[in-house]
């Protein structure tokens, strides 16, 4: 690593808004990380957030950064990437923020294939508003809006996203903290919608509600729980039970949309 | 009547959306975001089709809100953008609006206003909206709200939206009714247009120390350079202080507010758009815009009477029409709606007191997917007329 990643934050802005215990600083550093090892111009590099507590994250890095409205970080994403594909465009996004309010800019997105980064800090529940129940809540949890225990399946991002069109896609948690920059810089390098679910922490609202007030214990289930793509693979279905995947799950070159409009200009410039 | 032939001069036979399109173009917009609907379409139609061809990007987002997201975020780059909807899309809308009011985004939103609420009336026009665009999103906001009453006026709003929005950095709600943006008429394209950018930082600015929000001029505006020139600022819809970064203070916010209200005062002068015609003879004006305008003009020059046609509807020229009270007895306030504009007037007017006797405010209000017939308007100049 060529810099200290401290250079990439405005530590003017801190204290962090996030509480004792949260994941997302892990996320933040590691998406740093992956951008200094690109070695990326960052006057080049937009970074562009919805609202919740992940979504204050762009505001404590040093590049263009865009703070915008609930759950649509993306159409704001993609109006800049269509204004100015020379940028890096990186979304930093929440599990509500971009798979319920903003779910359908995710799967169009998506299905366009536009050289967006996504990484979603998905602690599967509502953090700032105080701890509600999200599209990635499993089922039978508990939250501040699923008192007697939640009734909703939850939502599997990464294959929401792969069936979309999305022609990267990965998976890690804050546990597995050393993987998330290698995900995250080859994310950065597919021409076309990449997309990174991180499952982190949220012990103050989601762990305190089922029975993990302890950020170690959650970081532990998340070592206990998680399984190699490699592995999982050759599991049963039994085995499978209570686990998830982590690992790049989906990685194949596809037509990138702005690549698309500009051959669509060069078509009428030839009319 | 044979139309003599047209060669390629400036003089085109124009449907309303299609001017607004050529306008777009000619005051240099070059992206836009849409989304299917009707009676807006054409200007999403006419967007896909030219904007590649000048290097501009269209593109049909997977909704109305989407549309405006994409359109603050090509703007935030320091491309002029467009988005063009109806009724239940600019409901849709009204988030990003005031996204784009607090965040200080040039962006230029076309509503061609059909019959409501909700699906209404999807190809018959209404007048229903007007008070959407100027209190549609929440939160104190200032609005500049153009409504235009000839295909030839449709052209020349769009510019002024786009200039309008340039200068204040604000977003501008372009309100053409569905029989504006349907009728075709002979339009004269004028040769030149008057282009107004949105003033970027110096070439030498010093980009570690720029603050994007800090306000040195007397306009109240702003200087926000685009995304990617070297700046590396923060931009929130969250109320936040000169160097963009969420801040919470009273103090901050009550500034905040009342500088973006007060930058659109401070430019009423560019922005106001009101034309007053009183007849020499008669005390009476017909007051009224959109396609509403075109009916009250004629039962105007049947009856003797003058007219008032507003072209901006928001900020409301109280001043001028204040002035208006002092001249005549009665004014007619025609619109295709319930009572919108009628209680702006109403507003101003009070307490002005003409010849001992307030004025009188009358609306004609009928919503009913029917253009006005004049010969509603003119029964009831005469009726005015006999008192």
């Amino acid at each position: 690593m060529s810099k200290d990643i401290k250079e990439y934050l405005r530590l003017d802005k801190f204290p962090h808004i996030w509480c004792p215990g949260c994941g997302h600083g892990i996320i933040l550093q590691a998406v740093l990380r992956a951008i200094d090892r690109l070695q990326l111009d960052r006057d080049n590099i937009a970074v562009v957030s919805g609202i919740g507590c992940s979504s204050r994250a762009a505001g404590y890095v040093d590049f263009n950064t865009l703070h915008t409205t609930h759950g649509r970080a993306l159409t704001f994403a993609t109006g800049i990437k269509l204004a100015k594909p020379e940028l890096t465009v990186i979304v930093l996004t929440g599990d509500g923020d971009c798979s319920a309010i903003g779910g359908n800019h995710l799967i169009h997105a998506a299905r366009r294939n536009i050289d967006l980064n996504v990484i979603v800090f998905n602690n599967s529940i509502y953090g700032m508003t105080g701890g509600q129940y999200s599209p990635t809540t499993p089922t039978t949890d508990y939250a501040a809006t699923a008192p007697y225990g939640n009734i909703d399946n939850a939502f599997d991002l990464c294959e929401l996203t792969r069936a979309a069109g999305a022609s990267y896609v990965a998976r890690s948690t804050t546990f597995h903290a050393a993987q998330i920059p290698l995900l995250v810089e080859k994310g950065i390098k597919n021409k076309g919608f990449s997309f990174i679910d991180i499952i982190t922490a949220c012990p103050i609202y989601y762990g305190r509600m089922n029975k993990m007030p302890d950020a170690v214990d959650m970081l532990k289930t998340q070592r206990d729980n998680a399984r190699n793509i490699k592995q999982w693979d050759i599991m049963t279905a039994e085995e499978k039970q209570g686990k998830f995947v982590i690992g790049e799950l989906y990685n194949k070159p596809a037509p990138e949309y702005t690549d698309a409009y500009r051959q669509l200009r060069e078509k009428t410039h030839a009319l | 009547m044979i139309l003599p032939f047209l060669d390629n001069s400036e003089i085109k036979f124009l449907q309303g959306n299609e001017a607004c399109v050529k306008a777009a173009l000619a005051v240099g917009c070059r992206f836009f975001a849409g989304y299917p609907i009707t009676p807006s379409t054409e200007i999403a139609e006419g967007m896909a089709k030219e904007l590649p061809k000048v290097n501009g990007t269209f593109i049909q987002m997977e909704d109305e809100i989407a549309s405006l997201g994409a359109v603050i975020g090509a703007s935030i780059c320091g491309v002029k953008s467009l988005t063009a909807t109806s009724g239940p899309g600019f409901s849709l809308k009204q988030e990003h609006i005031g996204y784009a009011v607090i965040a200080e985004i040039p962006c230029v939103i076309v509503n061609v206003m059909r019959g409501g609420p909700s699906t209404g009336l999807p190809t018959l026009p209404a007048q229903g909206d007007v008070m959407q665009a100027r209190w549609g999103t929440h939160g104190d906001h200032p609005a500049i709200v153009l409504s235009p009453s000839s295909v030839r006026e449709y052209y020349d709003l769009t510019i002024k939206a786009f200039n309008l929005s340039e200068k204040f950095r604000t977003p501008v709600i372009l309100l053409p009714d569905e029989v504006i943006a349907h009728t075709r008429e002979k339009v004269e394209i004028p040769k030149e247009t008057r282009i107004i950018n949105r003033q970027l930082p110096a070439p030498d600015a010093n980009k570690a120390k720029h603050q994007p929000y800090a306000v040195n001029s007397a306009d109240g505006v702003p200087v926000i350079p685009n995304f990617g020139e070297g700046f590396r600022f923060n931009i929130t819809g969250l109320v936040h202080d000169a160097t963009g970064f969420p801040a919470a203070t009273p103090e901050i916010t009550e500034k905040l507010l009342l500088r973006i209200h007060k930058k659109i005062a401070a430019g009423d002068n560019e922005i106001k758009g009101i034309e007053i015609n009183l007849a020499r003879n008669s005390d009476i004006v017909v007051l009224s815009y959109g396609s509403s305008f075109r009916s009250g003009a004629q039962a105007a020059s049947e009856t003797g009477v003058g007219t008032v046609k507003l072209t901006t509807l928001f900020p409301f020229p109280d001043k001028e029409i204040k002035e208006l009270a002092k001249k005549v007895k009665t004014i007619i306030v025609v619109e295709m709606n319930l009572g919108q504009l009628v209680r702006e007037v109403e507003r101003a007017v009070a307490g002005q007191s003409p010849h001992g006797g307030l004025v009188k405010v009358y609306g004609i209000n009928i919503s009913n997917g029917l253009l006005i017939h004049p010969e509603i308007i003119v029964r009831k100049i005469k009726e005015c007329q006999k008192t």
